[in-house]
């Protein structure tokens, strides 16, 4: 276990510029809206302005020297990716603009798998970017949506998996850990139930990706989908990884540059992974500042961060326990990353917008996941979320806002 | 000065002696408390106001050449907006809604502390309001 010197938060907090401001009239910055996206790192900035102020070049075709060294530096980011993912080889890692992109780029070529009478498997704890895209895959195809339903602590109904997987389960796309709720959902059985029937599985890994090591061995899925900006890195980058067998076998995304092999009108060849799936000049500088962003995080050490942030969840969970009226919307057996919960008659609108004037940022409403406001009845939470560079300070700031809160609508 | 410039003079000065926030929050909120609340039954889903994140209901309408407005929200703060708005808007002349310019959320600082995004709809029940005395 990582004792308080070897993660120092407050010397980690200088890392990150934008802890340091201030807003409205003063108020410093208590920034708790992680689970919609992370603030960056000195090294992150650094890199992107480096990047851009002397690097800028086309990649995979220039006979230049700009265009080699940017090559070599997108690719050395991808080898970051791999790193950070557990990977067995580089070319196993897709770019992609973030999960929502990474997911339906898996979807849309598992349609042309899929036809009636098969099974698409999500969870009730799923985002809408892994709602969606299963459903245009099943509408296109005829095949079926089966949900894994969730029990009232937020946690998943693992005793329905049988219900639910079955020989007609052709893919299973579950989530790591719910952006709504903080749920860690436990993946073994949900794995080995998919793999058992041979279907695929593909895990939403957005939410936990920032708060705990990935390993996707370990994991033993089939593809692995996460964002850059949730991650520490920039917007607009993120990655899939999938099995060599697997990418192999999807047909392309998009058609385009870079994903060919040899073009005539009559017959076109693709490349070979990963280029395959990155159609067009890609997000070079976010690539390379998602590989910094891995970097960074690959050093300060994600099991130091895990360890730090369990006890900095279990401390929110204690106060927050202890306010006057408040409800938790979900209570699961492990947490990561968000809370969310509501107080007694206070719209979360409400609530947001008084803590958000004392200078604490939360998120209210559905976080993009109505399932999982329908499966509790409600129409939205108060949500804080949380980072390593988070303090216990920050969480008496948002206990001592939701008085205030309390006060003024009580 | 119109009708309806008055009765935006009216607000600001309620709010003139507020200078802090949480004081003008209290201020909007006791206005919402005080407005007779939409009867349940006109809680329908072409009421509801698009662009806000809680639930706003309008029900608007000319009765004998005056503009009648009516609303109601699950959050305290939007109906205290939304109270303020009836406020400016209810009984006026048909002609005169339309044609009003709504000035006085600038000038109470609303716009200010409770406009970091559009969630609130202060902007989505004035068009609507707009759109129903056109």
């Amino acid at each position: 276990m990582p004792d308080a010197v070897a993660f120092d938060v407050e010397r980690l907090r200088a890392d990150f510029p934008i802890l340091q401001r201030t807003v409205y009239d003063g108020k410093p910055l208590v920034y708790l809206d992680n689970a919609a996206t992370t603030q960056k790192p000195r090294a992150v900035l650094d890199r992107l302005a480096a990047y851009y102020a002397s690097e800028n070049a086309n990649v995979h075709r220039g006979v230049h020297f700009l265009s080699a060294e940017g090559t070599e530096n997108y690719e050395t980011a991808r080898r970051s990716v791999q790193r950070f993912l557990g990977a067995a080889h580089a070319h196993e890692v897709v770019f992609t603009r973030g999960t929502t992109e990474a997911i339906n780029l898996v979807a849309h070529g598992f349609a042309s798998r899929l036809g009636p009478g098969d099974e698409v498997v999500v969870s009730a704890l799923e985002h809408h970017a892994n709602i969606v895209p299963w459903q245009m895959a099943c509408e296109r195809s005829g095949a079926t949506l089966r949900v894994i339903p969730a029990l009232d602590t937020g946690d998943l109904d693992l005793h329905a998996l049988g219900d639910v997987i079955s020989t007609r389960t052709r893919m299973v796309a579950v989530t790591h850990t719910s952006n709504a709720l903080g749920t860690v959902n436990d993946l073994g059985p949900i794995v080995e139930a998919a793999h058992a029937v041979d279907a695929a599985v593909l895990i939403d890994g957005a939410q936990a990706a920032p708060h705990a090591p990935v390993d996707v061995q370990a994991l033993d899925a089939d593809f692995f989908v996460f964002s850059g900006h949730k991650t520490f890195g920039p917007t607009g980058i993120g990655a899939l990884w999938g099995r060599e067998r697997w990418l192999e076998e999807l047909p392309p995304y998009q058609g385009g540059g870079d994903m060919i092999d040899r073009v005539t009108f009559e017959k076109t060849t693709y490349a070979g992974l990963p280029a395959k799936f990155e159609a067009g000049t890609p997000h070079v500088a976010g690539g390379i500042g998602l590989g910094a962003a891995l970097d960074y995080l690959l050093e300060v050490g994600m099991e130091a961060v895990a360890a730090y942030e369990d006890g900095l969840i279990a401390y929110a969970e204690e106060r927050l326990a202890a306010v006057d009226g408040l409800r938790f919307v979900g209570t699961p057996e492990k947490r990561a990353g968000a809370i969310s919960f509501l107080l007694d008659g206070v719209h979360p609108y409400d609530a947001g917008t008084v803590l958000d004037r004392l200078g604490v940022a939360v998120r209210t409403g559905q976080h993009c996941a109505q399932p999982v406001m329908d499966r509790f009845g409600i129409d939205g939470t108060i949500r804080a979320s949380f980072a390593f560079y988070n303090t216990r300070a920050d969480v008496d700031a948002l206990v001592d806002g939701l008085g205030k809160v309390r006060a003024l609508f009580g | 000065m119109t009708e309806a410039d008055r009765r935006q003079q009216a607000i600001v000065d309620e709010f003139a002696f507020l200078d802090d926030w949480m004081l003008r929050f209290q201020q909007v909120i006791e206005h919402g408390e005080a407005m007779a609340p939409l009867p349940d039954d006109l809680k329908t889903d072409d009421r509801l106001v698009r662009g806000c994140q809680s639930r706003v209901w309008l029900d608007a309408g000319a009765e004998a050449g005056a503009f009648r407005v009516r609303a109601d929200s699950d959050s305290q703060l939007v109906r205290g907006l939304a109270s303020l708005l009836v406020r400016v808007y209810d009984g006026l002349p048909t002609g005169e809604a339309a044609a009003v310019d709504l000035w006085f959320p600038r000038e109470i600082g609303l716009a200010e502390h409770l406009s970091p995004n559009r969630a609130n709809g202060l902007d989505a029940m004035q068009r609507a309001i707009r759109a129903a005395a056109a």
